[in-house]
């Protein structure tokens, strides 16, 4: 059996590991990205000078080899799904790795039997498709000027190191998770940033009001001019990006924009195929698509019935693990649903660490109610929500502060009352030694 | 603020480049006095003879005077050898202590200004590059590491491991040469033992210091972290008090110089005979302080590794660990994370420890047969060899030599015996593990790549495992540097260590 997965993302490479784990099948692996795997949650610290490319590659370059998945760099130009096959665009090579002198010389790897080939075309037997998102980019005119991108891929990023030489005075266009780590970026280089942010506070339609407020300030201390209300209304410059107006008619000089509205499933090769798709790939709870034998996996997925308390399109870095991990047991002969389980996620902001467990969602619904703690001078936040018939925790969520995800997922799933999870409150503390213990109470 | 780190940072170098300048200092004239006074009575026909062409002639550099003097004594050594004299060979240390007695001038004169000039400038100079820190926000500040040349093997890095080693290689076996620098540090050894400052007292006092303004920039770096803060106050207590103050103090008392602190098979002459004697002739305190090393190995290691983990010692109390973890900072991203350098260390690390425990047992052997041979090999050299290969080059020039190029416990992880001995401790019987929290893990990789230990933290963080490895010493930086709250440090029950990672983490339940 050769199962093909297209795309070397989290979502890909997890099904990979975990297929070889189990089976002997012949696996390869197809990406126009990278060679090898990277985590790109640490494009914005390779940036920031915190890590070099090789520190975000989880596995070192030998592991491929060792493990019998072909690497193939390359892009699909097209895919028939009939004759269950691929087919390549010319520059598309297989990826072999020499070994350095130490890693022979220690038995870590050995010499590779082949030598780089071209790939032009690949069969299959089955095939997962991982091919991850796209930055949205609106349909303001002028997107093509130079220094106006998105961050999403590596790509991204070596654009990003070019176009912000140099650069004074930066937009970052929305609100959200990439937009705080663009600012974050950019700030790290002395760039001066601005964040048009279309709602009233930061991230305002995932946070409630209190931790919106939080995180807005932590933001504006260190020094990011946050525009609320404010939309991106017109992109000017000849050749490059010389200045934006807002729907506030507020003109702002800069030298690059970083968009940073969303993201989409990178399906654009696949929408004339007989795939079905809509905003990305639609799969039943076995990740199996409308064709027979062909899955998929991660950031292009689209659940038509998502999990429980999910959403259809979950562009999150472990749920692409989860998929990956879980069509590797159906293809390796364990036909197995996906199941994410309670809701889970996290994030920083600069210096504040957010983490968030069951749902928490920025208004309260009918018959929840909530629990809020602030600290009194130091900037951590804890909100428990509960249902208000029984008491049973539904959700968390932690600034400032780290939670255990093992209790507060036990505490949901067995619903326990407002008043056990506050007593047992020290469970959950997943601070270092010598950090305050919080004491929550009504 | 930029301005008072910028003048820091002028101030420093200033210090640095008057410090190398006192090694011009002072002229140097050796005269009859110090022919009897230094020489012992039996070489006084012998090489105080031939020492006469030197006498009442002054040299304007310490440098030239060592090597003059060392000509005539290597000369006279060579003649002895040819004529296989062996007897007559000597091999007193005379060159440092002559040397330094030869001098005057300046520098000898005014030690104090001289003192102000060169550590005096450095350590204001680096206080104020480093405390301007403190008008930053709180919060982990890692930008720029590598994209610059101190931290990221550049230039800099290069010239500063040059010099390191230089500087190693010269106070181990060249320290005639360094004989200006211990006048600089001669009122402070005068105050604490009453002796003028040898090159071992020239040294504790330079690793101090240095642990103490890096240790003030560690509890500024990680201000918003008191797992830190406390652990470099540690580091910093027990290399200024009990590493430093303490044997010096001892000294000035008569007692024998001892480090509390200090474990064999990291001490590894604890056991020489020169140390037991001195012990077993130092009365009640000298008993005390053999079965004080004695227990510390036999009974401390394992209690304290059981409840805590190896970090006990290796991040809290060890002076190679405060070194490490202050000086060394700045460089703990360059350890090697690869499975190639797992494999090195751990045949290494383990060889060394072999090494150490079957010297010790020979030099032991010794000890009560009297007889230096141990199955045809001289236990002396094995002893000598230890010392030079291991206790030399590899924990001093090799280990913080390449500080800026391969990271700051290259002795630590590669070659501390006393680590591997904890290490074991820690693997097998110990209630210390670093929790990963359950799915959190987004593979970002800074637990990696801020280990200094070379640990790939980030292959258990990402499968929900928890790290239980013989190498961690516990720093907690890992757990300060990730992004997403996965890594925490803590001591539980043996059993309740994930060793195997989950089929599917926290999914398709």
């Amino acid at each position: 059996m050769h199962v093909v997965i297209i795309g070397n993302g989290i979502a890909g490479i997890t099904a990979a590991r975990e297929l070889r784990k189990r089976s002997d099948c012949r696996i390869t692996v197809i990406s126009k990205e990278t060679d090898y795997f990277f985590s790109r949650t640490a494009l914005m610290y390779m940036y920031m000078g915190h890590l070099k490319f090789e520190h975000t590659q989880p596995y070192e370059n030998w592991f491929w080899q060792k493990n019998k998945i072909e690497l193939v760099r390359g892009m699909i130009e097209s895919v028939d799904f009939a004759q269950r096959k691929l087919f390549l665009s010319a520059d598309s090579q297989t990826v072999v790795y020499q070994p350095t002198l130490l890693e022979r010389l220690t038995k870590v790897a050995s010499k590779p039997a082949t030598s780089a080939s071209q790939v032009r075309d690949l069969s299959y037997d089955k095939l997962i498709i991982a091919t991850g998102s796209v930055p949205r980019f609106g349909d303001w005119p002028n997107t093509h000027l130079d220094g106006v991108q998105g961050l999403y891929s590596f790509q991204d990023l070596e654009k990003l190191e070019r176009s912000s030489a140099g650069v004074k005075q930066a937009v970052v266009v929305g609100g959200g998770l990439i937009g705080v780590e663009l600012a974050e970026m950019l700030h790290s280089r002395g760039i001066h940033v601005t964040m048009l942010v279309r709602e009233s506070s930061y991230w305002s339609s995932v946070l409630a009001p209190e931790e919106s407020a939080l995180v807005t300030q932590h933001v504006q201390k260190h020094g990011i001019n946050l525009r609320f209300g404010c939309e991106l209304a017109k992109i000017q410059g000849t050749q490059k990006v010389e200045r934006v107006i807002t729907s506030q008619g507020e003109t702002i000089d800069c030298q690059l924009i970083g968009i940073s509205i969303g993201v989409e499933p990178n399906i654009d090769f696949l929408r004339t195929t007989s795939l079905e798709t809509q905003r990305g790939i639609l799969v039943n709870e076995y990740l199996e698509t409308n064709l027979p034998n062909v899955y998929a996996v991660g950031d292009c997925v689209e659940h038509r019935i998502p999990p429980q308390g999910r959403k259809s399109v979950e562009q999150i870095w472990y749920t692409g693990r989860i998929m990956g991990e879980t069509v590797a047991q159906t293809i390796g002969g364990q036909r197995t649903p996906y199941r994410p389980g309670v809701f889970f996620n996290s994030a920083k902001f600069f210096d504040l660490e957010y983490q968030t467990y069951g749902d928490v969602p920025a208004q309260c619904p009918d018959g929840i109610q909530t629990f809020y703690w602030q600290h009194p001078s130091k900037e951590i936040a804890i909100r428990i929500n509960y249902r208000q018939d029984t008491q049973a925790v539904t959700g968390f969520n932690a600034l400032g502060t780290r939670l255990r995800h093992a209790t507060c997922d036990a505490w949901i799933r067995q619903q326990r009352s407002l008043d056990y999870v506050l007593e047992h409150f020290q469970e959950a503390d997943f601070n270092p030694e010598f950090f305050e213990k919080l004491r929550l109470s009504h | 603020m930029a301005f008072l780190s910028r003048l820091g940072l002028y101030l420093l170098l200033a210090g640095f480049g008057l410090w190398l300048y006192t090694l011009t200092l002072n002229e140097f004239t050796l005269t009859p006095t110090l022919i009897s006074s230094q020489l012992k009575p039996e070489h006084q026909a012998t090489l105080g003879v031939r020492l006469q062409p030197l006498v009442q002639k002054t040299f304007q550099s310490g440098w030239e005077f060592t090597y003059a003097f060392d000509t005539i004594l290597n000369n006279l050594n060579n003649e002895y050898r040819t004529a296989q004299q062996w007897d007559k060979v000597i091999y007193d240390e005379y060159s440092f202590a002559i040397t330094k007695a030869a001098a005057s001038g300046s520098l000898k004169q005014q030690p104090w200004l001289w003192f102000g000039l060169t550590f005096g400038l450095i350590v204001v100079g680096a206080l104020l590059f480093i405390l301007p820190a403190l008008t930053q926000l709180a919060g982990n500040k890692n930008n720029g590491i590598f994209h610059d040349a101190s931290t990221n093997r550049g230039w800099i890095a290069k010239i500063i491991g040059a010099f390191l080693i230089l500087f190693y290689i010269t106070l181990y076996y060249y320290p005639q040469y360094l004989a200006n620098w211990t006048m600089l540090v001669d009122p402070i050894s005068k105050a604490l033992n009453g002796a003028e400052a040898s090159r071992w007292f020239l040294y504790g006092f330079i690793y101090t210091v240095c642990v103490l303004v890096m240790g003030v920039r560690m509890a500024i770096k990680y201000r918003h972290n008191r797992y830190q803060q406390v652990r470099t106050a540690s580091v910093v207590f027990f290399q200024t008090a009990v590493a430093f103050l303490l044997p010096e103090i001892l000294v000035s008392l008569n007692k024998p110089y001892f480090d509390f602190k200090n474990i064999w098979p990291l001490d590894y002459d604890f056991f020489f005979d020169y140390n037991l004697n001195s012990l077993l002739q130092s009365g009640n305190l000298g008993i005390f302080m053999l079965v004080w090393g004695i227990a510390l190995f036999v009974v401390g290691v394992p209690i304290l590794t059981y409840f805590f983990g190896k970090r006990w010692y290796c991040s809290w109390v060890c002076g190679c660990g405060g070194l490490a973890e202050t000086l060394g900072d700045p460089y703990r991203q360059l350890s090697d994370k690869s499975l190639a350098a797992w494999k090195i260390e751990r045949y290494l690390v383990h060889a060394v420890l072999g090494a150490a425990v079957v010297m010790t047992v020979m030099v032991l052997y010794t000890y009560f047969s009297g007889s230096s041979s141990v199955l045809f090999i001289d236990s002396y050299s094995v002893r000598s060899l230890y010392g030079f290969w291991i206790g030399g080059i590899f924990a001093g020039v090799v280990g913080t030599g390449l500080y800026p190029m391969m990271g700051n416990r290259v002795w630590c992880r590669f070659g501390c015996p006393l680590a591997a001995y904890l290490g074991m401790w820690q693997r097998k019987k110990s209630r210390f593990r670093i929790t990963t929290n359950g799915g959190q893990c987004i593979s970002c990789g800074n637990c990696s790549t801020y280990c200094e230990m070379g640990i790939d933290v980030r292959a258990y963080a990402q499968r929900g495992q928890d790290i239980v490895r013989s190498s961690c010493v516990g720093c907690g930086i890992c757990s300060a540097v990730c992004p997403r709250g996965v890594l925490n440090l803590e001591n539980a029950s043996e059993n309740s260590r994930v060793m195997v990672a989950p089929e599917v983490l926290l999914g398709n339940k």
